[in-house]
């Protein structure tokens, strides 16, 4: 699938949002004033920059308000519902810790609850498509969610539960590369009794909007490099650093690591997902270096 | 569950109108109806009432919307300014543009005509442009027939007075077995595709012989993956194995062919080997009922195939006997066939039951009683459900007229032609070379030509060369280098006129070919034959008029360019003179009009040539008082007459009781009615004259009525041909013309009265590995590339080849190769493909554009790593002394598909090379973004 | 909408003969004429004379090679576009609803007012049946031609598809899958017409006609009736006399 930035920028900046509102509202002492002000602003601009960037990734950014509507079948409808319900929720349960220094803590259970539930609608999205075998597994809510609670206790700096939990998504993640590297190309002939068939000649010589969108690959040898930097930035070394004895610099370093190494994976969670409709274009599937 | 779907206009009005006329996105000629909003193009579809199409249009007709607001087109006369190939030209007026060009052509008309020129590209206006090169008075003229598919126009013709496409098709309602030889789309692209759907939907069976298997070949149910240049061998297999099973249509061969002719068997005479004759020059058979030799055509003659008659103590034989003698020798056995073919002789022989079980086994019947010339009675039509196509693949080979001979003996032995189920002659055909003109090459100046350019010689008598035996033509055409060239030969035009050999000539007017780049035999020689100069600084060829619609390749050579409309902005005829649309059962032909009004200062090249033709005061082209004869095309094509009541259009014509057709006087609403049919006129053939055309009175009188001919002209196919006999025995030293002696040995093996083979001829030994085109079928030619629809699907081309070549040198997916020919060197980009001849390599014909032209963007793939095989091929043969055309020496048919070559892996350039300077393109640059909807 | 309707009424779709289709690309500019000027925003082109053109196109044609042990190698032509299904993921994921399949025949549509692009659509879709329109930012897919199989102001012979209408091979065909008496429905039966990658769950109602055998035909010879031209001439002697007329 097409690695596109605005999306990998949404899923992994707005993932750490979400995780970070999720530890906000559960937080029985939670910061006030300035302070929650400041945790807040944080939380919000990576979850709203993550939607906002996702909603220039659309053919009709203006109609986007649309995509409430169908809630009932669809992820992405319910991903609009929930983040708009947690950001409104702990918009309130926020203004209430910044402005009157009060927790009203049944609205932080439920805007925690619907922080964890954003983040699933938005894995969901990417797990129900059983048309990309890599990301219909359970193991992507799954993932997902780790990521999502570990990024968020990251910064929420609840270092005591940041560190299983980034050693959790840390193995989530290789559990969903091995998992998506053990799955071979099945499914049935595309002629009947075509003993092998391979493609000749594309329908257009040229790219064209699928496959520009879904027969990208990454090379498999960059692609080995590559998920052993994500790994190492996104768990290991953050939850390492969160040993050290460092305060905030330690901690800010972790930070932008674990981002950096969310958003490799996250590269990669799109580059080397195979769609099936690639098979239609066969050997003509591009494959791109990093 | 009630849904809240959107409310949805299911009916909404496609046009506002719809204008019905003809495709000319190639030369099949499609009804197609056009429709209209606001005045615009919105949508075209295939024309259901059509003859040719029947409502179906391929990719190319679908996609004429983009060809009509395509970038590239020419807007106004250009004359050049800078050097040749610089692409500097200016604008001028129609009026200028007229007057430059006869400034240059007058004083050659009144000196020296032959230093005028005229040759065309695939036009199919050939009717008017022969006769106003007539009346010039050049014999420099000629359509594009001589690159394309003469060897199986003249072959058919010379065989049985008719070939394939435009004179005959298989009869796709009854035929059971289709053979299709070396075809990848041809011009009858529609029908073949309909007719390959329906055999297939009836169950019928189709062998493709092909080295490559695509397309059709993709989609038939037995391939032979011959190897090129080899199929006469393949063919002549099968005859072979027929004869030696006498699994042959006898009845056919005795009353239909020349198989029971008396030869003359004296071999010190000078007529040995051609029919012998009655005192009034009628060949001779002898008559089973008298056992004495009587006229072919006597009334009630039953002609004997074994027939023998001993003179001065000579035995004649027939035609038959030294068909024994010929293809039952073991040089045509189907073991002798399998190395060079590459197909299994187990394979050919079982093709050949194939072939008998079908055409006699189960032959079919229809319930028509008709009469043949001799008086017979038939109570039915006996068919022979076999049915055959082939093309350039046979065609464009040095021995492709002997191997198209050979096929058409192979359908004739079968019963094959003609009969149901197999194949049917289009009116005007059958007709045979003898019902054709001789051709003519003598003018004087000021004075029109003594007759039509080209034509079929009955022998070495109707050469058009000089007493010292020098060709008349530019082109060499009819003489010793090519004595049957029925077509001319347009790739030789600008390599002759440059080395001056037969001459140098001083203007060359070309319309509608693109003979810088794809359509010419080696392009960078071409490009620079165009732009060398001789000592004073001058060019070789010193004028060059060109009129192209678009912004092709061989606009920046030339010295005025004439722009033409596009289709849907002209009138045109396609029309009984020239090449036709008939089909087996019915005479058809078609208009196209100006369905849209062009918004540039364009004028359609038929109309700009009659005014041409006026203002040089050509006959035929101005009134008694010398002013013009024919305001335009459109009233050229309605009072033309090019015999009595013989004019460009059937249909509606004018008698004296009204409306006629066929024969009849002009009628000035003749335009309008085919308008109001649809753009076409059809006549159904009487269901008594619908087969055995040749030999049928019904069928005869029918043309005659039509006005095909002025009386009825039975005759008999020419399995072995006289005038190829005539030319052979110039050959062996008889006669008083006689060959130039390096030709001598060529001629006498290549003009065998009886279908034979011979390796081709191109002299590349050391060049092991076939190198081929194919057209593909979303594109024609170079101009499917400027059509933003088309392009996507080939914006550019590979290389493909065998497993065996891939695997033995190692390559890999995005390889580029290195391909050497005696002529050039390529490097281009590869691809494997398996279901491919294992001496084979093949492409995409002509997507390789140059940089500029087009309209298209410097950086656009077709230019970059897009290709031409051109490069390679030359239009003289290698490894001869003197200048030999690389052609087949009996039509001058170039040889394209001859073509051999090296191939090693290269390093990966930074595009396809050869790679050419930019052009600097006449037409502005073109959008960025198409969003094209006329009726928003 | 967004929901699939538990049942169509009909279920139109095409029949696609993979035995005669030549890979001609008829059917891909007829469609791409047919739609950019009629159903929704035009299907439209980018750099389409420079060096990458791209377009949009709602039915594209592969062509695939197929090597076996002990066969010769060859050739498949692949025309694709959407196809129909019953079970179309592609209608449930959409967020807007503008992705819908109508009750009355089942074919799926883009109500393109609605439509968000967002891409999710063709995502879900196994086939690569749809593609988003770069300039209208909108989801394209093939409409089964719906403003032509209903179009009161079309002759009737004209109502079907424009693919169908123009395919030169006669290797489209489009009818009533649910009806077991349609000609597609008789034509998948006699020619074992296949789902395209069944697995996926989605009830195509388009349905693939699979190839015949190749270079199968008949094999054995012919019995020589002489081998050399005497013994020929011998055998067409006493052939000859026993034709009508013969002595
Ligand atoms: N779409 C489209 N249609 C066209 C044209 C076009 O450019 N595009 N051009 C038109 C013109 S001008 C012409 S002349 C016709 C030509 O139409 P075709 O005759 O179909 O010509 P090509 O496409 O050159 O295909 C030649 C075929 O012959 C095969 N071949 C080559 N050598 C041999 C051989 O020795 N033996 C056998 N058996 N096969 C061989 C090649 O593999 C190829 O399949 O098409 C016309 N129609
Ligand atoms: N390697 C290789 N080369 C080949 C062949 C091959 O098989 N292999 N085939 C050969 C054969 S058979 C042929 S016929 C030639 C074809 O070659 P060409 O005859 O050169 O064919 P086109 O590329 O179609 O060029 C025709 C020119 O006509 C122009 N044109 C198009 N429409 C109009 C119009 O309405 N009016 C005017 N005035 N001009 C118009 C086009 O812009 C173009 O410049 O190619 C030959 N070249
Ligand atoms: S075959 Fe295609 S391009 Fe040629 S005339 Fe017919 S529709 Fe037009
Ligand atoms: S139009 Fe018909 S034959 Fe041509 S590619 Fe489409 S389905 Fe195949
Ligand atoms: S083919 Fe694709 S787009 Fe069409 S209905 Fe099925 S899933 Fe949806
Ligand atoms: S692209 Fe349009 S049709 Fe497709 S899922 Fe998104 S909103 Fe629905
Ligand atoms: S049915 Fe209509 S929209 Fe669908 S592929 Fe055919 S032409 Fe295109
Ligand atoms: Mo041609």
């Amino acid at each position: 699938m097409h690695p596109a930035p605005s999306i990998i920028l949404f899923t992994t900046l707005s993932g750490a949002g979400f995780g970070l509102l999720f530890w906000l509202g559960l937080d029985s002492t939670p910061p006030t004033g300035w302070v929650a002000f400041a945790f807040f602003t944080l939380a919000y601009l990576l979850a709203v920059g993550g939607l906002m960037a996702s909603v220039f990734h659309l053919g009709q950014p203006r109609r986007a308000i649309k995509a409430f509507r169908e809630w009932r079948s669809s992820w992405l409808s319910r991903e609009a519902w929930t983040s708009t319900a947690t950001l409104t929720l702990m918009a309130l349960y926020g203004a209430g810790l910044t402005f009157a220094a009060t927790r009203i803590g049944a609205l932080g259970f439920i805007g925690a609850a619907m922080a964890l539930l954003t983040v699933f609608t938005t894995a969901m999205i990417y797990a129900q498509m059983r048309t990309v075998p890599r990301w219909n597994t359970p193991l992507t809510p799954l993932k997902f969610l780790a990521i999502s609670l570990a990024g968020g206790a990251l910064l929420a700096a609840k270092t005591a539960f940041a560190i299983p939990l980034l050693l959790l998504a840390g193995a989530l993640q290789l559990a969903h590369w091995l998992m998506g590297d053990r799955l071979t190309e099945t499914g049935s002939a595309l002629v009947p009794n075509s003993g092998t068939l391979r493609a000749f000649e594309p329908p257009h010589i040229g790219d064209n909007y699928l496959t520009h969108e879904m027969a990208f690959t990454v090379a498999r040898r960059h692609a080995l490099k590559l998920r052993v930097i994500a790994l190492l930035l996104m768990a290991p070394l953050p939850a390492l650093l969160l040993a050290l004895p460092g305060g905030h610099v330690t901690g800010g370093f972790a930070v932008l690591f674990h981002i950096a190494g969310v958003l490799a994976a996250r590269w990669l969670f799109f580059a080397e997902a195979q769609h099936v409709q690639a098979r239609f274009y066969g050997t003509h599937a591009r494959t791109e270096s990093v | 569950m009630p849904k809240d779907q959107p409310g949805l206009d299911m009916s909404p009005p496609v046009s506002d109108e719809v204008r019905r006329t003809t495709c000319y996105m190639c030369a099949c000629r499609c009804g197609i109806n056009v429709h209209m909003k606001a005045g615009k193009v919105a949508y075209i579809e295939g024309n259901r009432d059509h003859p040719v199409n029947k409502g179906v249009l391929c990719a190319k007709g679908s996609a004429g919307i983009m060809q009509v607001n395509a970038p590239s087109r020419l807007r106004a006369p250009l004359r050049r300014v800078g050097p040749r190939g610089s692409g500097e030209f200016e604008e001028i007026t129609w009026d200028a543009a007229l007057d430059l060009a006869v400034s240059w052509i007058r004083p050659l008309r009144d000196s020296a005509p032959e230093k005028f020129a005229f040759f065309t590209g695939r036009d199919q206006s050939q009717s008017l442009t022969g006769l106003w090169a007539q009346a010039f008075g050049t014999p420099n003229y000629a359509a594009h027939g001589g690159f394309c598919s003469v060897n199986m126009a003249a072959a058919g013709i010379y065989t049985m007075g008719g070939a394939f496409w435009e004179f005959g098709q298989p009869d796709w309602e009854r035929t059971k077995l289709f053979l299709l030889f070396g075809v990848a789309e041809d011009h009858d692209s529609n029908p073949i595709k309909m007719g390959i759907g329906r055999l297939k939907a009836r169950g019928g069976r189709m062998v493709g012989i092909n080295p490559i298997r695509t397309g059709y070949n993709a989609v038939a149910d037995d391939w032979f993956g011959i190897t090129p240049g080899t199929d006469g061998l393949l063919i002549l297999a099968l005859i072979h194995e027929l004869m030696r099973a006498g699994r042959i249509d006898l009845d056919y061969l005795a009353r239909f062919t020349n198989a029971p002719i008396l030869l003359n068997g004296d071999q010190k005479s000078n007529d040995h080997g051609l029919p012998l004759t009655d005192d009034g020059g009628t060949p001779l058979v002898i008559d089973r009922r008298t056992g004495q030799p009587a006229p072919w055509n006597g009334q009630g003659v039953e002609p004997d195939l074994t027939g023998t008659i001993r003179r001065a103590g000579i035995t004649h034989r027939t035609v038959m006997h030294e068909m024994a003698t010929h293809f039952m020798d073991p040089q045509w056995s189907a073991d002798a066939a399998e190395g060079p073919t590459g197909i299994p002789a187990a394979r050919i022989r079982a093709l050949a039951a194939d072939l008998a079980r079908t055409a006699f086994d189960e032959a079919i019947e229809i319930d028509q009683p008709w009469t043949d010339f001799r008086g017979h009675r038939h109570q039915k039509m006996i068919g022979r459900p076999v049915s055959v196509h082939a093309m350039r693949g046979i065609s464009a080979h040095s021995n492709g007229f002997q191997t198209a001979r050979a096929l058409h003996v192979l359908q004739i032995l079968l019963g094959a032609v003609e009969t149901p189920g197999s194949m049917r002659f289009k009116p005007p055909y059958p007709k045979p070379w003898h019902g054709h003109p001789k051709p003519h090459a003598a003018g004087k100046p000021g004075q029109p030509l003594d007759g039509p350019h080209l034509g079929y010689p009955a022998g070495p008598d109707d050469l058009l060369i000089n007493p010292d035996g020098s060709p008349k033509r530019l082109d060499k055409a009819y003489s010793w280098e090519a004595p049957l060239a029925a077509h001319g030969l347009m790739h030789m035009v600008i390599p002759n006129a440059h080395a001056g050999d037969p001459y140098r000539i001083d203007t060359l007017l070309l319309y509608m070919a693109n003979m810088a780049w794809n359509s010419s035999m080696n392009t960078d020689d071409t490009i620079a034959m165009l732009t060398e100069t001789d000592e004073n600084g001058d060019y070789v060829i010193p004028r060059i008029i060109y009129s192209d619609a678009y912004a092709s390749e061989t606009i920046a050579y030339a010295d005025l360019i004439l722009p033409d409309t596009t289709y849907l902005e002209r009138h045109d005829c396609i029309s009984l003179l020239d090449r036709p649309i008939c089909e087996g059962d019915q005479v058809a032909d078609a208009i196209r009009w100006p369905v849209i009004q062009p918004d540039r200062d364009v004028r359609p090249f038929q109309s700009v040539l009659i005014a041409l033709g006026a203002r040089l005061g050509l006959p035929g082209f101005v009134t008694e008082d010398g002013s013009p004869k024919y305001a335009d095309y459109a009233d050229y094509i309605t009072n033309h007459e090019r015999r009595p009541g013989v004019g460009p259009l059937a249909g509606w014509r004018m008698s004296e009781t009204g409306l006629t057709q066929g024969r009849g006087a002009p009628n000035a609403g003749q335009i309008d009615s085919y308008i109001a049919n649809g753009g076409f006129w059809t006549h159904e053939i009487p269901a008594e004259a619908q087969f055995f055309k040749p030999w049928n009175t019904a069928y005869q009188d029918f043309a005659v009525s039509m006005g095909f001919y002025d009386a009825p002209q039975p005759y008999l196919f020419e399995i072995w041909s006289p005038p190829l006999r005539r030319f052979q025995l110039a050959a062996e030293g008889k006669g008083d013309r006689q060959p130039p002696e390096h030709l001598r040995a060529d001629l006498a093996r290549a003009m065998a009265p009886l279908p034979t083979w011979y390796a081709p001829l191109y002299g590349a030994e050391d060049y092991p590995v076939h190198a081929l085109t194919q057209r593909p079928m979303a594109m024609y030619h170079s101009w499917g590339s400027q059509n933003a629809w088309l392009r996507q699907i080939h914006t550019s081309n590979l290389l493909y080849l065998p497993t065996a070549i891939w695997d033995a040198q190692g390559f890999a997916e995005g390889d580029w190769a290195r391909l050497t020919s005696p002529h050039g060197e390529i490097t281009v980009p590869v691809a494997l493909m398996a279901a491919l001849n294992p001496h084979t390599v093949w492409t995409w014909n002509a997507i390789g554009k140059r940089k500029g032209a087009w309209a298209l963007d410097g950086d656009a793939p077709e230019a970059t790593t897009g290709f031409l095989l051109n490069h390679l091929i030359g239009e003289c043969r290698p490894g001869t002394q003197t200048r030999r055309s690389n052609s087949d020496p009996v039509t001058g048919q170039a040889a394209w598909f001859d073509l051999r070559v090296r191939i090693e892996k290269a390093d990966p350039p930074e595009g396809a090379r050869p790679a050419f300077a930019p052009l600097r393109s006449p037409v502005p640059a073109a959008p960025r973004h198409l969003r094209w909807k006329v009726g928003r | 909408m967004t929901t699939l309707p538990d049942k169509t009424d009909r279920k139109l779709g095409l029949v696609i003969d993979l035995d005669t289709c030549v890979g001609c690309h008829a059917c891909v500019v007829a469609c791409k004429g047919w739609n950019t000027e009629n159903y929704g925003a035009p299907l439209s082109d980018q750099d389409p004379y420079g060096a990458d053109p791209t377009g949009t196109f709602l039915n594209r044609v592969h062509s695939y090679e197929i090597t076996e042990p002990d066969a010769a190698p060859r050739l498949v032509h692949f025309p694709k576009s959407c196809l129909h299904c019953d079970d179309a993921p592609c209608v449930t994921v959409c967020p807007t609803g503008a992705s819908y399949k109508r009750v009355e025949d089942g074919i799926v549509l883009v109500n393109e007012a609605d439509c968000i692009g967002c891409g999710l659509c063709a995502w879900a879709c196994p086939y690569g049946a749809r593609e988003l329109d770069a300039a209208e930012g909108v989801m394209k897919k093939c409409t089964l031609c719906v403003d032509r199989i209903y179009n009161e102001t079309l002759p009737e012979e004209d109502r079907e598809p424009a693919c169908v209408r123009t395919c030169p091979a006669g290797a489209r065909h489009f009818g009533d899958l649910a009806d077991p008496d349609s000609a597609v429905s008789q034509l998948v039966a006699e020619r074992g017409g296949y789902d395209l990658l069944p697995e996926q769950g989605t009830k195509p109602v388009n349905k693939y006609l699979p190839p015949r055998a190749r270079d199968c035909g008949p094999s054995g010879a012919l019995t020589p009736v002489a081998e050399d031209p005497r013994g020929f001439l011998g055998w067409l002697d006493r052939a000859l006399s026993k034709l009508p007329g013969g002595s």
